[in-house]
Protein backbone atom coordinates (compact mmCIF):
# COMPACT_ATOMS: atom_id res chain seq x y z
CA UNK A 1 0.00 0.00 0.00
CA UNK A 2 1.15 3.49 -0.99
CA UNK A 3 1.04 6.36 1.22
CA UNK A 4 -2.50 7.84 1.21
CA UNK A 5 -2.66 10.54 -1.20
CA UNK A 6 -4.39 14.31 -0.12
CA UNK A 7 -6.48 13.84 -3.82
CA UNK A 8 -6.54 11.10 -5.59
CA UNK A 9 -8.73 11.13 -8.96
CA UNK A 10 -9.41 7.92 -10.66
CA UNK A 11 -10.68 6.67 -14.24
CA UNK A 12 -13.15 10.26 -13.35
CA UNK A 13 -15.85 10.57 -16.40
CA UNK A 14 -17.95 12.81 -16.80
CA UNK A 15 -20.37 15.30 -18.81
CA UNK A 16 -23.14 17.49 -19.56
CA UNK A 17 -27.07 15.50 -20.39
CA UNK A 18 -24.98 12.84 -21.41
CA UNK A 19 -22.67 14.82 -23.44
CA UNK A 20 -19.03 13.32 -22.07
CA UNK A 21 -16.10 16.00 -21.67
CA UNK A 22 -13.91 13.91 -19.75
CA UNK A 23 -12.64 10.87 -20.84
CA UNK A 24 -11.21 9.00 -17.70
CA UNK A 25 -8.80 11.40 -15.86
CA UNK A 26 -6.22 10.57 -13.41
CA UNK A 27 -4.58 13.24 -11.39
CA UNK A 28 -2.97 13.57 -7.89
CA UNK A 29 -1.83 15.94 -5.25
CA UNK A 30 0.01 15.35 -2.14
CA UNK A 31 -0.09 17.06 0.93
CA UNK A 32 1.51 20.61 0.70
CA UNK A 33 1.96 20.33 -3.06
CA UNK A 34 1.19 22.77 -5.83
CA UNK A 35 0.21 21.05 -8.26
CA UNK A 36 -1.14 23.14 -11.59
CA UNK A 37 -3.73 21.61 -14.49
CA UNK A 38 -2.96 23.21 -17.60
CA UNK A 39 -5.09 23.39 -20.83
CA UNK A 40 -6.63 25.35 -23.30
CA UNK A 41 -10.39 26.79 -23.01
CA UNK A 42 -12.47 23.78 -23.13
CA UNK A 43 -10.14 21.47 -22.66
CA UNK A 44 -12.65 19.92 -19.53
CA UNK A 45 -10.39 21.92 -16.75
CA UNK A 46 -13.70 23.46 -14.84
CA UNK A 47 -15.70 20.23 -15.61
CA UNK A 48 -13.40 18.52 -13.30
CA UNK A 49 -13.49 21.03 -10.66
CA UNK A 50 -17.06 21.06 -10.69
CA UNK A 51 -17.14 17.31 -10.76
CA UNK A 52 -14.72 17.70 -7.74
CA UNK A 53 -16.36 19.90 -5.89
CA UNK A 54 -19.68 17.94 -6.43
CA UNK A 55 -21.52 20.56 -7.99
CA UNK A 56 -21.97 17.78 -10.73
CA UNK A 57 -22.20 13.84 -10.42
CA UNK A 58 -19.17 12.03 -12.37
CA UNK A 59 -20.47 9.19 -14.77
CA UNK A 60 -17.82 6.99 -14.10
CA UNK A 61 -14.41 6.89 -11.88
CA UNK A 62 -13.36 7.56 -8.63
CA UNK A 63 -12.58 10.61 -6.22
CA UNK A 64 -10.72 9.52 -2.85
CA UNK A 65 -10.05 12.35 -0.51
CA UNK A 66 -7.50 11.90 2.55
CA UNK A 67 -7.85 8.17 1.70
CA UNK A 68 -12.11 8.47 1.68
CA UNK A 69 -14.70 7.93 -1.39
CA UNK A 70 -16.08 11.70 -2.13
CA UNK A 71 -17.48 10.60 -5.74
CA UNK A 72 -20.94 12.36 -6.34
CA UNK A 73 -20.81 13.12 -2.86
CA UNK A 74 -23.27 16.51 -2.07
CA UNK A 75 -21.07 19.82 -2.66
CA UNK A 76 -21.09 20.60 1.33
CA UNK A 77 -19.89 17.51 2.38
CA UNK A 78 -17.24 17.60 0.26
CA UNK A 79 -16.41 21.47 1.74
CA UNK A 80 -16.83 20.21 5.09
CA UNK A 81 -13.96 17.45 4.16
CA UNK A 82 -11.89 20.95 3.43
CA UNK A 83 -12.04 20.43 -0.49
CA UNK A 84 -12.66 24.20 -0.97
CA UNK A 85 -13.07 25.00 -4.75
CA UNK A 86 -12.35 29.25 -5.78
CA UNK A 87 -14.16 29.41 -9.61
CA UNK A 88 -13.41 30.45 -12.09
CA UNK A 89 -15.66 33.93 -12.10
CA UNK A 90 -15.30 34.52 -8.95
CA UNK A 91 -18.75 33.80 -7.84
CA UNK A 92 -18.75 36.05 -4.67
CA UNK A 93 -21.87 37.39 -3.65
CA UNK A 94 -22.34 40.98 -5.11
CA UNK A 95 -25.36 41.78 -3.15
CA UNK A 96 -23.72 41.06 0.10
CA UNK A 97 -21.14 42.70 2.08
CA UNK A 98 -17.20 41.96 2.16
CA UNK A 99 -17.53 40.60 5.48
CA UNK A 100 -21.13 38.59 5.22
CA UNK A 101 -18.98 37.10 2.22
CA UNK A 102 -16.12 36.21 4.18
CA UNK A 103 -18.25 35.19 7.15
CA UNK A 104 -20.42 32.70 4.56
CA UNK A 105 -17.00 31.34 3.46
CA UNK A 106 -17.10 29.55 6.87
CA UNK A 107 -20.55 29.08 6.34
CA UNK A 108 -19.96 24.60 7.02
CA UNK A 109 -16.81 24.23 8.29
CA UNK A 110 -14.38 26.12 10.89
CA UNK A 111 -17.53 28.03 11.98
CA UNK A 112 -15.94 28.11 15.68
CA UNK A 113 -12.45 29.62 14.37
CA UNK A 114 -14.64 32.70 12.20
CA UNK A 115 -13.28 35.86 14.22
CA UNK A 116 -9.75 34.59 13.79
CA UNK A 117 -10.11 33.52 10.18
CA UNK A 118 -11.24 36.99 9.96
CA UNK A 119 -8.30 38.56 10.73
CA UNK A 120 -5.93 36.28 9.13
CA UNK A 121 -7.88 36.91 5.61
CA UNK A 122 -7.81 40.26 6.44
CA UNK A 123 -3.85 40.55 7.15
CA UNK A 124 -3.52 38.66 3.94
CA UNK A 125 -5.45 40.86 2.05
CA UNK A 126 -4.97 44.65 3.52
CA UNK A 127 -7.38 45.46 1.01
CA UNK A 128 -10.35 43.61 2.08
CA UNK A 129 -10.02 44.87 5.39
CA UNK A 130 -10.36 48.25 4.71
CA UNK A 131 -13.75 47.43 3.03
CA UNK A 132 -15.84 45.19 4.98
CA UNK A 133 -19.05 47.26 5.06
CA UNK A 134 -18.97 47.27 1.37
CA UNK A 135 -21.26 45.69 -1.01
CA UNK A 136 -18.80 42.93 -2.84
CA UNK A 137 -20.08 43.74 -6.06
CA UNK A 138 -19.29 47.15 -5.86
CA UNK A 139 -15.60 45.98 -5.47
CA UNK A 140 -12.78 46.02 -8.66
CA UNK A 141 -12.39 42.74 -10.41
CA UNK A 142 -8.93 42.12 -8.76
CA UNK A 143 -10.45 42.94 -5.27
CA UNK A 144 -13.14 40.52 -6.29
CA UNK A 145 -10.56 38.11 -6.81
CA UNK A 146 -8.86 38.61 -3.23
CA UNK A 147 -12.72 38.27 -1.75
CA UNK A 148 -12.89 34.86 -3.57
CA UNK A 149 -9.65 33.69 -2.38
CA UNK A 150 -10.60 35.04 1.25
CA UNK A 151 -13.86 33.43 1.14
CA UNK A 152 -12.22 30.44 0.39
CA UNK A 153 -10.07 30.46 3.04
CA UNK A 154 -12.10 30.86 5.84
CA UNK A 155 -13.09 27.45 5.57
CA UNK A 156 -9.47 26.74 6.75
CA UNK A 157 -9.00 24.04 3.20
CA UNK A 158 -7.46 21.29 4.01
CA UNK A 159 -6.96 21.37 -0.82
CA UNK A 160 -7.79 24.64 -2.14
CA UNK A 161 -8.29 24.67 -5.73
CA UNK A 162 -8.07 27.54 -7.72
CA UNK A 163 -9.84 28.26 -10.80
CA UNK A 164 -8.55 30.79 -13.32
CA UNK A 165 -7.20 33.12 -10.12
CA UNK A 166 -5.30 35.13 -13.01
CA UNK A 167 -7.83 35.63 -15.04
CA UNK A 168 -9.33 39.21 -16.27
CA UNK A 169 -6.29 40.58 -14.18
CA UNK A 170 -3.91 43.23 -15.22
CA UNK A 171 -0.49 41.90 -15.36
CA UNK A 172 0.75 43.59 -11.97
CA UNK A 173 -2.00 42.10 -10.48
CA UNK A 174 -1.26 38.59 -11.49
CA UNK A 175 2.33 38.90 -10.59
CA UNK A 176 0.74 39.97 -7.06
CA UNK A 177 -1.60 36.69 -7.33
CA UNK A 178 1.28 34.36 -8.03
CA UNK A 179 3.15 35.80 -5.66
CA UNK A 180 0.32 34.97 -2.62
CA UNK A 181 -0.28 31.59 -4.29
CA UNK A 182 3.48 30.95 -3.39
CA UNK A 183 2.75 32.23 0.22
CA UNK A 184 0.05 30.50 0.90
CA UNK A 185 2.24 27.29 -0.13
CA UNK A 186 4.90 28.35 1.89
CA UNK A 187 2.57 28.29 4.66
CA UNK A 188 2.03 24.65 3.97
CA UNK A 189 -1.50 24.97 2.54
CA UNK A 190 -1.70 22.32 -0.77
CA UNK A 191 -2.85 23.77 -3.76
CA UNK A 192 -4.36 22.70 -7.59
CA UNK A 193 -3.84 25.91 -9.43
CA UNK A 194 -5.84 25.63 -12.52
CA UNK A 195 -4.16 27.58 -14.85
CA UNK A 196 -4.04 29.08 -18.83
CA UNK A 197 -0.56 31.23 -17.60
CA UNK A 198 1.47 28.54 -18.18
CA UNK A 199 5.03 30.19 -17.65
CA UNK A 200 4.11 31.13 -14.47
CA UNK A 201 1.85 28.26 -13.56
CA UNK A 202 5.08 25.90 -14.20
CA UNK A 203 7.63 28.26 -12.25
CA UNK A 204 5.67 27.75 -8.89
CA UNK A 205 4.14 24.30 -8.76
CA UNK A 206 6.49 21.54 -8.09
CA UNK A 207 4.18 18.86 -10.98
CA UNK A 208 1.62 19.50 -13.40
CA UNK A 209 -1.14 18.13 -15.64
CA UNK A 210 -2.10 19.07 -19.40
CA UNK A 211 -5.47 18.30 -19.96
CA UNK A 212 -6.22 18.37 -24.03
CA UNK A 213 -10.06 17.44 -24.79
CA UNK A 214 -11.25 15.47 -21.51
CA UNK A 215 -7.32 13.26 -21.28
CA UNK A 216 -4.36 13.89 -19.59
CA UNK A 217 -2.20 14.48 -22.30
CA UNK A 218 1.20 15.39 -20.22
CA UNK A 219 2.76 14.84 -17.11
CA UNK A 220 5.28 14.77 -14.54
CA UNK A 221 7.47 17.41 -12.31
CA UNK A 222 7.09 21.09 -13.65
CA UNK A 223 10.98 21.15 -14.49
CA UNK A 224 10.31 18.40 -17.10
CA UNK A 225 7.06 19.60 -18.37
CA UNK A 226 8.88 22.85 -19.12
CA UNK A 227 11.17 21.50 -21.21
CA UNK A 228 8.71 18.77 -23.08
CA UNK A 229 8.79 19.98 -26.53
CA UNK A 230 5.32 18.99 -27.27
CA UNK A 231 4.22 21.45 -24.42
CA UNK A 232 7.01 24.29 -25.49
CA UNK A 233 5.68 24.09 -29.27
CA UNK A 234 1.97 23.78 -28.37
CA UNK A 235 1.63 26.51 -25.29
CA UNK A 236 4.40 28.58 -25.07
CA UNK A 237 4.76 28.44 -29.39
CA UNK A 238 8.45 28.33 -29.17
CA UNK B 1 -66.74 64.52 -0.45
CA UNK B 2 -63.45 65.28 -0.90
CA UNK B 3 -63.74 66.28 2.84
CA UNK B 4 -60.56 65.49 5.02
CA UNK B 5 -63.50 64.33 7.80
CA UNK B 6 -64.41 61.74 4.78
CA UNK B 7 -60.86 60.91 3.11
CA UNK B 8 -58.70 60.62 6.77
CA UNK B 9 -60.49 57.81 7.87
CA UNK B 10 -61.18 56.47 4.54
CA UNK B 11 -56.63 56.43 4.53
CA UNK B 12 -56.49 55.23 7.65
CA UNK B 13 -58.52 52.26 6.57
CA UNK B 14 -56.61 51.62 3.02
CA UNK B 15 -53.62 51.75 5.31
CA UNK B 16 -54.84 48.78 7.74
CA UNK B 17 -55.86 46.76 4.70
CA UNK B 18 -52.06 48.00 3.05
CA UNK B 19 -50.63 46.15 6.01
CA UNK B 20 -52.18 42.62 5.35
CA UNK B 21 -51.66 43.34 1.55
CA UNK B 22 -47.74 43.70 2.35
CA UNK B 23 -47.48 40.92 4.58
CA UNK B 24 -48.85 38.92 1.91
CA UNK B 25 -46.54 40.65 -0.72
CA UNK B 26 -43.43 39.90 1.51
CA UNK B 27 -43.86 36.20 1.40
CA UNK B 28 -44.19 36.89 -2.41
CA UNK B 29 -41.47 38.71 -2.93
CA UNK B 30 -39.16 35.97 -0.48
CA UNK B 31 -39.96 33.47 -2.88
CA UNK B 32 -39.51 35.55 -5.68
CA UNK B 33 -35.88 37.26 -4.73
CA UNK B 34 -34.91 33.35 -3.83
CA UNK B 35 -36.13 31.00 -6.45
CA UNK B 36 -36.94 33.58 -9.00
CA UNK B 37 -40.64 32.60 -9.83
CA UNK B 38 -43.77 34.07 -8.40
CA UNK B 39 -45.56 31.65 -6.68
CA UNK B 40 -48.64 31.23 -8.28
CA UNK B 41 -50.00 28.71 -5.01
CA UNK B 42 -49.74 31.96 -3.06
CA UNK B 43 -53.29 32.78 -3.04
CA UNK B 44 -54.08 29.27 -2.48
CA UNK B 45 -52.03 29.27 0.78
CA UNK B 46 -53.22 31.99 1.86
CA UNK B 47 -56.97 30.20 1.71
CA UNK B 48 -55.58 27.18 3.28
CA UNK B 49 -54.32 29.33 6.09
CA UNK B 50 -57.72 31.36 6.54
CA UNK B 51 -59.66 27.77 6.31
CA UNK B 52 -57.08 26.94 9.07
CA UNK B 53 -57.95 29.76 11.65
CA UNK B 54 -61.37 29.45 10.95
CA UNK B 55 -61.60 25.66 12.37
CA UNK B 56 -59.24 26.32 14.70
CA UNK B 57 -61.64 29.58 15.84
CA UNK B 58 -64.86 27.01 15.67
CA UNK B 59 -62.82 24.85 17.89
CA UNK B 60 -62.49 27.66 20.60
CA UNK B 61 -59.33 29.14 19.86
CA UNK B 62 -58.99 33.18 19.12
CA UNK B 63 -58.20 34.05 15.72
CA UNK B 64 -54.85 35.88 16.96
CA UNK B 65 -53.32 32.76 19.57
CA UNK B 66 -54.20 30.86 16.13
CA UNK B 67 -50.96 32.65 14.82
CA UNK B 68 -48.72 30.26 17.16
CA UNK B 69 -50.40 27.36 15.69
CA UNK B 70 -50.88 28.42 12.13
CA UNK B 71 -47.54 30.44 11.37
CA UNK B 72 -45.53 26.91 12.00
CA UNK B 73 -48.52 25.30 10.05
CA UNK B 74 -47.99 27.19 6.93
CA UNK B 75 -44.01 27.15 7.82
CA UNK B 76 -44.06 23.69 7.64
CA UNK B 77 -46.26 23.24 4.35
CA UNK B 78 -44.32 25.54 2.38
CA UNK B 79 -41.28 23.83 3.10
CA UNK B 80 -42.54 20.46 2.19
CA UNK B 81 -44.27 21.76 -0.72
CA UNK B 82 -41.03 23.15 -2.07
CA UNK B 83 -38.86 20.14 -0.93
CA UNK B 84 -40.94 16.82 -1.88
CA UNK B 85 -43.13 18.69 -4.87
CA UNK B 86 -42.08 21.73 -6.52
CA UNK B 87 -38.24 21.40 -6.30
CA UNK B 88 -38.48 17.52 -7.21
CA UNK B 89 -40.54 18.31 -10.22
CA UNK B 90 -38.80 21.49 -11.51
CA UNK B 91 -35.43 19.54 -12.72
CA UNK B 92 -33.87 22.72 -11.67
CA UNK B 93 -35.76 24.45 -14.81
CA UNK B 94 -37.36 27.85 -13.79
CA UNK B 95 -40.25 27.61 -16.02
CA UNK B 96 -41.28 24.25 -14.71
CA UNK B 97 -41.27 25.42 -10.83
CA UNK B 98 -44.08 28.21 -12.69
CA UNK B 99 -46.04 25.60 -13.79
CA UNK B 100 -45.92 23.45 -10.77
CA UNK B 101 -47.21 26.25 -8.52
CA UNK B 102 -49.90 27.03 -10.53
CA UNK B 103 -51.25 23.44 -10.79
CA UNK B 104 -50.67 23.17 -6.90
CA UNK B 105 -52.95 25.97 -6.85
CA UNK B 106 -55.62 24.42 -8.46
CA UNK B 107 -55.07 21.31 -6.67
CA UNK B 108 -55.89 22.98 -3.72
CA UNK B 109 -58.59 25.42 -4.46
CA UNK B 110 -60.54 22.41 -5.68
CA UNK B 111 -59.60 20.04 -3.01
CA UNK B 112 -61.18 23.46 -1.04
CA UNK B 113 -64.20 23.34 -2.65
CA UNK B 114 -64.48 19.25 -2.52
CA UNK B 115 -64.09 19.47 1.29
CA UNK B 116 -66.03 23.07 2.49
CA UNK B 117 -68.12 23.81 -0.29
CA UNK B 118 -68.13 26.68 -2.11
CA UNK B 119 -69.70 28.54 0.73
CA UNK B 120 -68.78 32.09 2.04
CA UNK B 121 -68.33 31.72 5.50
CA UNK B 122 -67.18 34.46 8.51
CA UNK B 123 -66.28 34.18 12.61
CA UNK B 124 -67.75 36.08 14.85
CA UNK B 125 -65.99 36.84 17.68
CA UNK B 126 -66.46 39.63 20.66
CA UNK B 127 -64.40 42.41 19.51
CA UNK B 128 -65.26 42.11 15.50
CA UNK B 129 -67.31 45.53 15.80
CA UNK B 130 -65.23 47.07 18.96
CA UNK B 131 -63.85 51.20 17.47
CA UNK B 132 -60.79 52.28 18.13
CA UNK B 133 -60.78 56.07 18.11
CA UNK B 134 -57.65 57.34 17.06
CA UNK B 135 -58.66 61.24 17.45
CA UNK B 136 -59.29 61.66 13.38
CA UNK B 137 -61.16 58.44 12.96
CA UNK B 138 -62.73 55.31 14.16
CA UNK B 139 -61.16 52.85 13.16
CA UNK B 140 -62.62 48.64 14.04
CA UNK B 141 -60.05 47.16 16.81
CA UNK B 142 -59.29 44.25 14.43
CA UNK B 143 -57.82 46.42 11.98
CA UNK B 144 -55.64 48.42 14.63
CA UNK B 145 -54.42 45.10 15.52
CA UNK B 146 -53.67 43.97 11.89
CA UNK B 147 -51.66 47.15 11.23
CA UNK B 148 -49.75 46.64 14.06
CA UNK B 149 -49.06 42.86 14.09
CA UNK B 150 -47.87 43.27 10.57
CA UNK B 151 -45.61 45.95 10.90
CA UNK B 152 -44.54 44.28 13.55
CA UNK B 153 -43.71 41.17 11.44
CA UNK B 154 -42.24 42.74 8.90
CA UNK B 155 -39.78 43.75 11.24
CA UNK B 156 -39.05 40.31 12.17
CA UNK B 157 -38.59 39.57 9.10
CA UNK B 158 -36.14 41.86 8.10
CA UNK B 159 -33.81 41.31 11.06
CA UNK B 160 -34.17 37.45 10.00
CA UNK B 161 -33.18 37.92 6.83
CA UNK B 162 -30.99 41.36 7.46
CA UNK B 163 -29.02 39.91 10.67
CA UNK B 164 -29.09 35.81 10.95
CA UNK B 165 -26.94 33.08 8.98
CA UNK B 166 -30.01 31.72 7.50
CA UNK B 167 -30.45 35.05 6.33
CA UNK B 168 -27.46 35.65 5.07
CA UNK B 169 -27.32 32.09 3.17
CA UNK B 170 -31.02 33.10 1.72
CA UNK B 171 -29.76 36.27 0.38
CA UNK B 172 -26.46 34.42 -1.00
CA UNK B 173 -28.78 32.22 -2.88
CA UNK B 174 -30.80 34.59 -3.93
CA UNK B 175 -27.89 36.20 -6.10
CA UNK B 176 -25.10 33.34 -6.75
CA UNK B 177 -26.33 29.47 -6.57
CA UNK B 178 -23.08 27.77 -7.39
CA UNK B 179 -21.15 30.25 -5.18
CA UNK B 180 -23.11 29.08 -2.06
CA UNK B 181 -22.76 25.41 -2.98
CA UNK B 182 -19.14 26.32 -2.72
CA UNK B 183 -19.13 27.84 0.27
CA UNK B 184 -21.51 24.67 1.71
CA UNK B 185 -24.35 25.99 1.58
CA UNK B 186 -27.56 23.46 1.43
CA UNK B 187 -29.41 25.26 -1.61
CA UNK B 188 -32.03 22.89 -1.64
CA UNK B 189 -32.51 23.53 2.33
CA UNK B 190 -32.23 27.00 1.66
CA UNK B 191 -35.33 26.69 -1.25
CA UNK B 192 -37.54 25.39 1.28
CA UNK B 193 -36.59 27.59 4.00
CA UNK B 194 -37.20 30.64 1.84
CA UNK B 195 -40.75 28.86 0.67
CA UNK B 196 -41.81 28.24 3.97
CA UNK B 197 -40.62 31.45 5.44
CA UNK B 198 -42.11 32.93 2.29
CA UNK B 199 -45.88 30.76 3.15
CA UNK B 200 -45.47 31.12 7.14
CA UNK B 201 -46.20 34.85 6.04
CA UNK B 202 -49.64 34.11 4.76
CA UNK B 203 -50.36 32.27 7.63
CA UNK B 204 -50.34 35.14 10.05
CA UNK B 205 -51.66 37.50 7.59
CA UNK B 206 -54.49 34.95 7.57
CA UNK B 207 -55.25 34.85 11.15
CA UNK B 208 -55.20 38.91 10.88
CA UNK B 209 -57.34 38.66 8.25
CA UNK B 210 -59.55 36.57 9.41
CA UNK B 211 -61.72 38.45 12.13
CA UNK B 212 -62.30 41.60 9.73
CA UNK B 213 -62.58 39.43 6.67
CA UNK B 214 -64.12 36.45 4.82
CA UNK B 215 -63.18 32.85 4.25
CA UNK B 216 -64.29 30.74 0.86
CA UNK B 217 -62.12 28.63 -1.44
CA UNK B 218 -61.31 31.39 -4.15
CA UNK B 219 -60.60 33.90 -1.38
CA UNK B 220 -56.88 33.74 -2.56
CA UNK B 221 -57.95 35.97 -5.95
CA UNK B 222 -58.50 38.78 -4.03
CA UNK B 223 -54.73 39.12 -2.76
CA UNK B 224 -52.79 37.20 -4.98
CA UNK B 225 -53.37 39.72 -7.77
CA UNK B 226 -53.02 43.03 -5.45
CA UNK B 227 -50.09 41.01 -4.10
CA UNK B 228 -48.74 40.68 -8.00
CA UNK B 229 -49.23 44.56 -8.09
CA UNK B 230 -47.50 45.16 -4.85
CA UNK B 231 -44.07 43.60 -5.35
CA UNK B 232 -44.10 45.01 -8.96
CA UNK B 233 -45.24 48.27 -7.50
CA UNK B 234 -42.63 47.89 -4.96
CA UNK B 235 -39.44 46.58 -6.85
CA UNK B 236 -39.64 42.91 -7.24
CA UNK B 237 -37.53 40.97 -4.86
CA UNK B 238 -37.42 44.11 -2.64
CA UNK B 239 -38.29 44.02 0.72
CA UNK B 240 -38.69 47.78 1.80
CA UNK B 241 -40.50 47.66 -1.42
CA UNK B 242 -43.02 45.49 -0.82
CA UNK B 243 -43.93 47.17 2.56
CA UNK B 244 -44.51 50.59 1.14
CA UNK B 245 -45.79 49.29 -2.02
CA UNK B 246 -48.47 47.19 0.59
CA UNK B 247 -49.29 50.09 2.09
CA UNK B 248 -49.54 52.76 -0.76
CA UNK B 249 -51.74 49.81 -2.02
CA UNK B 250 -54.32 49.80 0.67
CA UNK B 251 -54.90 53.13 0.45
CA UNK B 252 -55.53 53.67 -3.31
CA UNK B 253 -57.80 51.01 -3.07
CA UNK B 254 -59.61 52.59 0.04
CA UNK B 255 -59.73 56.36 -1.60
CA UNK B 256 -60.83 54.66 -5.08
CA UNK B 257 -63.57 52.64 -3.22
CA UNK B 258 -64.58 56.18 -1.38
CA UNK B 259 -64.24 57.88 -5.13
CA UNK B 260 -65.71 55.48 -7.76
CA UNK B 261 -68.04 53.53 -5.42
CA UNK B 262 -66.94 50.18 -3.87
CA UNK B 263 -66.91 47.14 -6.87
CA UNK B 264 -64.41 50.12 -8.40
CA UNK B 265 -61.81 50.23 -5.84
CA UNK B 266 -59.54 48.48 -7.11
CA UNK B 267 -59.63 49.57 -10.64
CA UNK B 268 -56.89 52.30 -9.10
CA UNK B 269 -54.66 49.31 -8.32
CA UNK B 270 -54.49 48.14 -11.44
CA UNK B 271 -54.49 51.94 -12.67
CA UNK B 272 -51.20 51.83 -10.69
CA UNK B 273 -49.65 48.37 -11.50
CA UNK B 274 -50.31 49.66 -15.51
CA UNK B 275 -48.60 52.58 -14.87
CA UNK B 276 -45.33 51.47 -12.88
CA UNK B 277 -44.85 49.02 -16.06
CA UNK B 278 -44.96 51.86 -18.45
CA UNK B 279 -42.44 54.39 -16.40
CA UNK B 280 -40.63 52.65 -14.05
CA UNK B 281 -40.24 48.47 -14.70
CA UNK B 282 -38.18 47.96 -12.27
CA UNK B 283 -40.61 49.12 -9.73
CA UNK B 284 -39.83 51.97 -6.64
CA UNK B 285 -37.49 50.55 -5.07
CA UNK B 286 -36.24 47.62 -7.67
CA UNK B 287 -32.58 47.70 -9.10
CA UNK B 288 -32.90 49.37 -12.84
CA UNK B 289 -32.69 46.68 -14.86
CA UNK B 290 -29.28 46.05 -16.05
Amino acid sequence: MSVVRLLDVRGLRAGYDGVPVLHGVDLQVDAGEIVTLLGSNGAGKSTLNNNLSGLFQPSAGQVLFEGEDITGAPSMGIVARGLVQVPEGRRIFPNLTVLENLELGSYRRARGHCSRNLECVTAIFPRLGERLPQAAGTLSGGEQQMLAIGRGLMAEPRLLILDEPSLGLSPLLVEEMFALIRRLHEEGLALLLVEQNVVQSLELAQRGYVLENGRIVLSGTAASLREDPALRRAYLGV
Amino acid sequence: MLDPIILLPAAINGLTMGAVYALVALGLTLIYGVLHIINFAHGSLLMVGLYGAFFLHRAGLDPYLALVVMVPALFFTGYALQWSVIGKASHGSDQNILLVTLGASIVIENLALYFFSADTRTIDTPYSFEMIDLGVALVPLPRVIAFAAALVLAAVLWFLIARTDLGRAIRAVAKERQGARLVGIDVDHIFAMSFGIGTACLGAAACLLLPMFYVSPHVGHVFVLVAFTVVVLGGMGSFSGALIGGLLIGVTESLGGLLLGESLGQMGIFLIFIATLMFRPSGLFGSRLS
